[in-house]
């Protein structure tokens, strides 16, 4: 038995006088992909955020390699992920300068290595290229982009495969399961069909109302 | 999948130092801007035109101005930092860059101070420069042109520190703008009180020292406290999104 | 201890216990305000300086003393809002900024009323009124800024962040306002008590402050209540109540 990467135990998240779950309780694998099903606001990208640290109107607790997150946080940030709806990248800047910026706080890379990360994502000729002279799914390719660099053994992936074309989605498909084959673990909410060998699934409810304390 | 070995787990070290991660916060905002050089000229220009309507609308005479311009020079600037701290995180905001700062594996209070810095450096600081020149416009003289033009190198970031706060506060509200101003204003007044009171102190031939003491304290507090304060409310604007 | 504490924080457990004691913080407060009141005006000895215009001091003293200690009091809860997350202590800054703003419009109002006799004039830049005005913008502030957010816990938090903030700087503002009116106004009269104060005119002073505190303590109750309501009005215990009238 693998230790978990993540623990989440007993998770409880209201908003707007709303339940969106609780007593949510799972384990993050090294190995696996998970993606987090439910319907429209069941609370996907909600969690997606309390598990990156990024929301923290919750209660219960998160384990990071069998110890709370609160307790080690630098070392969790450095070891997660996220790419959540709005992508990070800044318009004004190229999809070299956009990686160096996103990389900046976690690790040295080469310049040729971040251009070998954007022609992996197809995109060859625009490195310096302005963003803002992209199409929306070019620039969800720069975010896209870090993947091929990244070293951090979860990711935290919100609804990656929006404005991405047929060609895009099936190489990021093989790039997920890849990850997981290697060691790393990817949980990821999308409403594309996805399907990969040994997946898991989350499944979300439709969040019930309070009823009572 | 179950038969296989399990696989193993490389964790990542943090190969980042504080200091570098700052710096490339600030060199990025720093780029950001010269890539959108109308922004970093609206504040001046601002400045400028506040300072043109005291003329205008009061006096023109030497007397008034002379009295009244070092307390109008500051007015103006504080009102020019106001207007350009929208920016300081808005556009971060909406594009999801400021996730992945708070997402960086470093303290946020520092990679906010960074941010802050940089953004002193683009407002304030020109702000700064550009005083000397009007302060020869309304009729200051050269001691308290220069008394003025220190009080607002130790204010303004001052200006910025606070502001911060108040920005992180109102991200994503409607009405940010306005909200930030009611925030922030009252905290602006101590500031303010201090800056243009040493320059009234210098032309009345006083020593400054002390009063360039007092303000330097509140540029120590401002620094100590105030990104820690910008941090916390940043991710409860955050968490709100 | 621990879950005295947790109770504390239960707004079921403090609406059930407020209900009770509210109405002794009303009749207490009002006995000790009309006393004062009635005491100051006219019973205490005339002013030998200001004459009889002196007496709104009975008014405007526990109005400025209540102002500042509201403010501290939110922060005070802005605290524990932020520490322990407890739900009563962010339901009391909701339900008292209102309330603490009123209460510094007061102070402000009967500090001009006094101004005229004294001044010739109802406005003065004094240090006193000054520093009363920028914490009515203090109070504006965070009014606005729980107005302005939806999500009731990310706006107590902020508001807690922004009173922290407010209170830290309160000093520097009373400290920098005195500074800035011994720059501009060297020898105008101040509003300040002289510290010789008979204690024919004191002990009613006195009074009105503890009447005033306690019936701020009986309207920070009947909000809080309202604002339970408001918040729990989909628990079972808040349905029982508005049907049967028990907790």
């Amino acid at each position: 038995m693998t230790e978990p990467l993540l623990q989440a135990v007993n998770l409880q998240c209201e908003r707007d006088k709303r339940i969106l779950f609780r007593e949510l309780s799972f384990s993050i694998l090294p190995g696996t992909v998970t993606r987090v099903e439910g319907p429209n606001g069941s609370g996907k990208t909600t969690l997606l955020r309390i598990l990156a640290g990024l929301n923290d109107a919750w209660t219960g607790n998160i384990n990071w390699c069998g110890a709370p997150v609160a307790s080690q946080r630098e070392t969790f940030l450095r070891n997660i992920l996220y790419i959540g709806h709005r992508p990070g990248i800044k318009s004004l800047l190229t999809p070299t300068e956009n990686l160096r910026a996103l990389m900046a706080g976690r690790r040295p890379v080469s310049d040729i290595a971040l251009r070998r990360a954007l022609q992996g994502t197809g995109l060859a000729g625009y490195e310096d290229v302005p963003c803002c002279n992209l199409s929306a799914g070019q620039q969800r390719r720069v975010a896209l982009a870090r993947l091929l660099i990244a070293d951090e053994p979860l990711w935290l992936l919100d609804e990656v495969f929006t404005a991405i074309d047929a060609e895009g989605v099936s190489a990021l498909e093989t790039l997920l399961h890849q990850r997981a084959v290697e060691g790393g673990a990817v949980l990821v909410t999308t409403h594309h069909n996805l399907e990969l060998p040994g997946m898991q699934k989350l499944i979300l409810g439709a969040g019930d109302a309070i009823n009572e304390h | 999948m179950n038969t296989e070995a399990p696989p193993e787990v490389r964790l990542a070290r943090n190969r980042v130092g504080v200091l570098a991660a700052m710096k490339g916060v600030f060199a990025r905002d720093i780029k950001l801007a010269f890539r959108q050089r109308q922004d970093l000229l609206n504040p001046l220009l601002f400045f400028v035109m506040v300072v043109t309507l005291f003329p205008l609308g009061v006096s023109p005479e030497i007397s008034f101005l002379s009295e009244a311009g070092a307390g109008i020079l500051w007015v103006a600037a504080l009102l020019s930092v106001l207007l350009s701290l929208d920016h300081l995180f808005r556009h971060d905001f909406d594009d999801g860059t400021l996730e992945q700062l708070v997402l960086q594996p470093q303290p946020l209070f520092l990679l906010i101070l960074a941010k802050t810095v940089a953004h002193w450096m683009l407002t304030g600081l020109p702000l700064v420069l550009l005083t000397p020149v009007l302060g020869v416009m309304v009729h200051l003289d050269g001691n308290s042109i220069g008394v003025l033009c220190l009080t607002l190198l130790i204010g303004t970031p001052v200006l910025s520190l606070i502001g911060a706060i108040g920005a992180a506060l109102t991200l994503g509200l409607r009405s940010a703008g306005v909200l930030l101003s009611l925030l922030v204003i009252p905290l602006y007044i101590p500031v303010l009180i201090f800056g243009t009171g040493t320059v009234a102190a210098a032309s009345d031939g006083a020593a400054v020292g002390a009063y360039m003491a007092l303000m330097g304290a509140f540029l120590m507090l401002a620094l100590t406290l105030a990104p820690f304060a910008a941090a916390a409310a940043l991710r409860i604007s955050l968490s709100n999104g | 201890m621990w879950q005295f504490f947790h109770k504390l924080g239960s707004p079921k457990w403090f609406f059930g216990i407020s209900t009770r004691f509210a109405p002794w913080f009303l009749t207490g407060g009002m006995l000790l305000l009309v006393t004062g009141a009635v005491w100051g005006l006219a019973f205490a000895p005339t002013d030998y300086l200001q004459g009889d215009s002196y007496r709104i001091i009975f008014i405007h003293v526990p109005t400025a003393m209540l102002a500042q200690s509201v403010y501290i009091m939110m922060a005070s809860a802005g605290v524990v809002t932020l520490v322990w997350r407890m739900k009563l202590a962010d339901v009391f800054v909701k339900a008292v900024a209102p309330v603490g703003l009123v209460i510094t419009f007061l102070a402000l109002f009967t500090g001009a009323v006094w101004g005229k006799p004294t001044w010739g004039t109802w406005w003065i830049w004094d240090a006193r009124l000054t520093s009363m005005l920028i914490l009515l913008f203090l109070y504006g502030g965070v009014i606005a800024l729980d107005r302005a957010i939806n999500d009731e816990k990310s706006a107590a938090r902020a508001v807690a962040v922004l009173t922290l903030v407010g209170v830290v700087n309160i000093p520097i503002i009373k400290y920098s306002v005195e500074w800035w009116n011994t720059l501009h106004q060297p020898a105008t009269f101040k509003l300040t008590e002289k510290p010789s104060m008979p204690a024919e005119m004191w002990v009613p002073l006195l009074l009105s402050v503890l009447g005033l505190y306690l019936i701020f303590g009986w309207l920070a109750c009947v909000r809080m209540q309202t604002e339970i309501l408001c918040r729990e009005q989909r628990s079972r215990w808040v349905k029982e109540f508005v049907t049967t009238g028990r907790v």
